[in-house]
């Protein structure tokens, strides 16, 4: 699965275009990975010492819901539901003797290593089954391994987000899938599949986008795990969660806080953690652990190619829009049909330059923006995220904090570390925050700082502020008349555009369901 | 089935060895369909699945590749006929006895396998196992799920990696000792007669390697070592910019491209002491008609080190991507590339007259091959495993290893004694401590006794807290289905690394623990 970075870099040992290998690590610092690697295990244990120092993490109170109080009030309440409705038929008569015998040992004893809040009992296994209620965003490569590994532990209450349909390239790891569905939404073949060989879940898909779903769909979940191959997505919908939140006079009310568990993989490498919004380190608080998106120089692309992907990039950037060859459709990556054009124009290109190393896979590759997805690594961290899902629906354990990479190149490897919050993190601190530009600073620097800043990485930032009482659109990008009008404006200073010490700047952007706002600080 | 993403990591011909492995998978429990699952996706040849069990409803509670109808049946049967259906590429095979009864009918049964993996196996199986396979010299994978833990072994005397992929490798760039043909092409470039817009696109290979002449001039031909020198460097490069006719530096990027690189090029060519230790291996020194090709290669490569090589290992070929123009680019790179031609050339003479000297045909070993060696000459791996018999016997086990670890008492190390301590006491008791609630209390003493024993039998001076030997009895054997999809994740991908002989698989203990998501390779 691909996250939202699209470098290429060949390995070095490869020829032209036979073996790609992504040269960034999106999930993870690359000094992490290389320096820390250990295959030395006094080494080793000390980077990752167990419960030695792992601080002893009391549930926000928030989970109350989990206590087992909580949990019974909420069964009976489950319980009345469903009498309601179903005459109080329990459960379908699909259990069978043995079933939860792996999952019961972990619910009905107690342990030197549970929650602090843990109570061993019969009753969590049907506060599992009957009552917990958990978000799977995305049907993907680790998607279909998290719907499986909630299933396979007691969870039937899960709901499944995806907007896409099954590919062919999807098969060779996305298990849940067979030839003759593709075509068909992820979410409903994915939910079918497990419906059925996991007798009594009840997975509910949805085929849409996250962003199609509002607050009062988040809001009844208890936990929400992401498997998603875009860092856009992760960001809104970690945005989504802060937003969740309720303050009261600046605290915190703990029972607003759906916890996030996020998952991230790319080739053979992987990361896994735990996000308690508005306490713990939110997606946007690390975001400089996802370098910003390098796209080659224009130059290079259209007068100085060098490498294979060149070639490439210049058909489909420039040739393609130039010579609709299949009318005003646009370039798609599972068309069969385009990549071969691209393809045979690349080749064109790369041959007026002596550059060798055009393959049809390699095109496929840079048009799709494809980094190689592994089954093994997918199942690594799909695994990772499920049990702690586990963990935080039932106390048996304490759960990670709040970071975990993984990697197998070289032996296997994790890191495992807690991330700390920012201070001013831009989605979760709830401090102001400032932008510091001199009067004379055109707007299109402003822009071009939302965008190019490590900790904001916006992707196509709406700036508006008030006016003289009225709200005006300082420059909007996504809808074409609006740019069209707006766009004289980036080239205006702020002093001209009227914009004043201390002004608030609302800035609206893909990257989060709500408007962030920013003071303008004037420097001399 | 589409294999797009497999190809591109592994290469066509990682995939053509995966395609031709035929893999054996000891109990189908959910450990080991997991790790099924993850190889039958990308496509493995064959598997046959060896297991005597019949499925239990626990069985079918925990394994997504039984059902409910399979309850009663053969687990190897059921469990083959459901992994079947992911790929039908794959042959899917089963054999309805446990391993033990095999190898007393069939010494040979499993020498047929291009890896064996065994899961969940009682210790006497598997050191009996162990031991064929070790002669056999079939790789073997053990596996073990036990609670919240996850243990892998690989037993392999000898495995050699001739692709690793390492993440940061260093480039081969001769820059301190520039081949003939490399001189020859620096000198066709002339920074001062070029014109402006061939001085801004001259690679920074060209820029660093001109500046470098004239240093050595001044310094008796000593390169810059230290930070001190190093600045001093950077700081001649900067003074090669062009200048405007006001005498303000132009803007060159590429020669900044050249300061920022000059520590990787100033990197002094020279063999990895791993490939050093290789060349002095026996395997390397005494070749003969049985010796394996990476052995012919390897000594052939070290002919050519100490002959043609001057000290240096065959030119790699490859430069990383630079600012420069497509054709000065292209002719550098045909100068590196033209060179490693060569080189392979000269290997492959050595690789013709060892193999004549045993009595081999020259074309046993393909020239393809012969490149790719010389490609990947510093990064050439073997992996050497211990036996299981060393790793048990009271003689040969690896004590400084585990006092060492234990130093932390809550390293990883004291789940491996757990673990050994259970097996123990399945061998006393014929069966696992605390399967069912009742025998949870009065097996923790039973427990105690078998660590002490295994402690005391291994004269180990190490402490074990009760704590662990609380939390193994509360496990109950239990094989929660989210620990099994993390070995399965990881096991499978070994595996892979040993089907392919590309990457590096651990050695030779992996645990995982769940509980804090934290893993160790430990060396027994």
């Amino acid at each position: 699965m691909q996250i939202c970075t699209y470098v290429w870099g060949r390995n070095l040992m490869s020829e032209p275009g036979e073996l790609y290998i992504p040269m960034i690590y999106p999930c993870m610092r690359s000094e992490e990975l290389g320096l820390q690697r250990s295959f030395d295990t006094r080494e080793h244990s000390s980077l990752n010492r167990g419960h030695g120092t792992l601080k002893v993490w009391r549930m926000p109170r928030s989970l109350l819901f989990f206590s087992s109080r909580e949990k019974k009030r909420r069964r009976i309440e489950d319980l009345t539901e469903k009498m309601a409705v179903d005459s109080g038929h329990r459960d379908g008569g699909c259990d069978w003797d043995g079933r939860w015998n792996h999952v019961k040992k972990f619910l009905e004893r107690p342990g030197p290593f549970t929650h602090p809040d843990f109570e061993p009992s019969t009753e969590s296994l049907q506060f599992l089954l009957e009552t917990c209620k958990i978000l799977v965003i995305g049907a993907g490569g680790l998607g279909c391994e998290l719907l499986k590994n909630l299933a396979l532990s007691g969870f039937r209450l899960i709901h499944v987000v995806d907007m896409d349909t099954i590919d062919p390239s999807n098969l060779n790891r996305q298990f849940l899938f067979r030839p003759n569905d593709v075509g068909r939404p992820k979410a409903d073949v994915a939910a079918d599949f497990i419906n059925s060989r996991v007798p009594g879940c009840k997975v509910v898909p949805h085929f849409k986008k996250i962003q199609d779903c509002d607050e009062s769909f988040y809001r009844q979940f208890h936990i929400i795990v992401c498997g998603l191959d875009s860092i856009i997505a992760r960001r809104w919908m970690n945005g989504m969660l802060i937003s969740l939140l309720s303050y009261e006079d600046g605290v915190l009310d703990p029972s607003s806080i759906i916890p996030l568990i996020d998952g991230g993989t790319e080739g053979f490498k992987g990361n896994a953690r735990v996000i308690l919004p508005g306490m713990t380190a939110c997606i946007d608080c690390t975001l400089e652990l996802y370098p910003p998106q390098i796209n080659f120089p224009m130059c290079t692309i259209a007068s100085m190619p060098r490498l294979p992907e060149h070639c490439i990039e210049y058909a489909r950037i420039l040739q393609w829009p130039k010579e609709k060859p299949f009318g005003e459709t646009s370039l798609d990556g599972d068309n069969p049909e385009h990549i071969q054009w691209v393809f045979e124009r690349s080749k064109e290109r790369a041959a007026e330059f002596n550059i060798t190393g055009v393959t049809y896979r390699l095109t496929q590759g840079v048009v799709k923006r494809i980094i190689p997805a592994v089954a093994s690594t997918n199942a690594v961290i799909a695994a990772a995220c499920a049990t702690e899902v586990f963990k935080i629906a039932t106390s048996a354990y304490i759960p990670l904090n709040n970071y975990m990479v993984f990697n197998d190149v070289d032996g296997l490897y994790t890191y495992t570390f807690e991330a700390e919050r920012k201070e001013n993190c831009s989605a979760c601190s709830q401090v102001p925050q400032d932008l510091q530009f001199p009067p004379s600073a055109k707007l299109q620097e402003v822009l071009e700082y939302l965008t190019e800043n490590a900790s904001l990485q916006m992707k196509s930032p709406a700036i508006t502020t008030t006016l003289e009482g009225k709200n005006k659109t300082l420059y909007l990008q996504s809808v074409k008349s609006i740019e069209e009008r707006t766009r004289p404006n980036l080239c205006k200073t702020l002093k001209e555009l009227g914009l004043s010490d201390g002004q608030e700047l609302a800035v609206a952007d893909i990257t989060t369901p709500q408007t962030v706002l920013f003071k303008l600080n004037f420097t001399a | 089935m589409s294999v797009l993403c497999a190809f591109r990591l592994w290469g066509d011909h990682g995939q053509e060895t995966l395609e031709n492995a035929h893999v054996c998978l000891i109990n189908a429990t959910a450990t080991g369909t997991e790790i099924l699952k993850n190889l039958v996706l990308p496509g493995i040849g064959a598997f046959t699945i060896v297991d005597g069990h019949t499925v239990t409803g626990e069985d079918a509670g925990n394994n997504f590749f039984l059902s409910k109808d399979s309850i009663g049946k053969n687990r190897a049967q059921a469990a083959t006929e459901h992994l079947q259906e992911l790929n039908s590429d794959v042959s899917g095979n089963f054999v309805e006895e446990g391993p033990d009864k095999l190898l007393d009918n069939d010494s040979e049964f499993f020498h047929r396998f291009t890896i064996v993996i065994g899961v969940q196996l009682p210790e006497s199986t598997c050191l009996r196992l162990g031991s064929v396979l070790w002669s056999a010299s079939v790789p073997f994978l053990v596996c073990k799920t036990y609670g919240l833990i996850g243990y892998m072994r690989l037993v392999v005397q000898e495995h050699t990696v001739i692709e690793s992929h390492p993440d940061n490798a260093l480039e081969d760039l001769r820059l301190d000792q520039p081949y003939a043909e490399f001189q020859n092409h620096i000198k066709s470039y002339d920074l001062d007669s070029m014109e402006k817009k061939d001085h801004s696109h001259t690679p920074w290979i060209i820029i660093v390697a001109k500046h470098l002449e004239k240093w050595l001039s001044e310094h008796n031909g000593q390169p810059p070592k230290n930070y001190k020198e190093k600045e001093a460097f950077r700081q001649l490069i900067r003074e090669g910019i062009r200048k405007n006719e006001n005498g303000v530096p132009e803007d060159e990027e590429n020669f900044e491209e050249a300061i920022k690189n000059v520590n990787t090029a100033l990197n002094p060519t020279k063999i990895p002491s791993a490939v050093e230790d290789l060349f002095n291996s026996e395997q390397c020194k005494n070749i003969t008609a049985q010796s394996p090709c990476f052995w012919v290669m390897l000594r052939a490569v070290k002919e050519f080190v100490h002959n043609e090589g001057n000290g240096s290992l065959p030119v790699r070929g490859t430069i990383p991507d630079m600012i420069a123009d497509s054709q000065k680019f292209i002719n550098l790179q045909n100068v590196y590339r033209e060179k490693a031609m060569q080189d392979a050339a000269a290997v492959s003479k050595h690789v013709e007259s060892l193999l004549q000297s045993v009595g081999k045909p020259a074309e046993s070993i393909p020239e393809k091959d012969i490149k790719l060696f010389c490609k990947n000459a510093s990064f050439l791996r073997v992996v050497r495993c211990r036996s299981l018999a060393e790793e048990y016997s009271v003689d040969t086990v690896n004590k400084d290893e585990i006092t060492s670890c234990m130093d932390s008492p809550d390293s990883e190390m004291v789940f491996y004694l757990m673990l050994r301590a259970v097996d123990r006491f399945y061998q006393q008791h014929s069966r696992y401590p605390g399967v069912y609630n009742y025998q949870v209390e009065e097996d923790i003493s039973k427990l105690k006794a078998c660590v002490n024993s295994l402690l005391q039998e291994y004269s180990l001076n190490v402490n074990i807290k009760d704590d662990y030997i609380h939390e193994f009895c509360r496990y109950g054997a239990a094989e929660p289905h989210t620990v099994s999809a993390f070995l399965g994740g990881s096991a499978a991908q070994e595996a892979i690394k040993i089907i392919s002989h590309q990457f590096v698989p651990f050695n030779n203990t992996f645990i995982y623990n769940a509980m804090s998501q934290t893993s160790a390779t430990l060396r027994l």
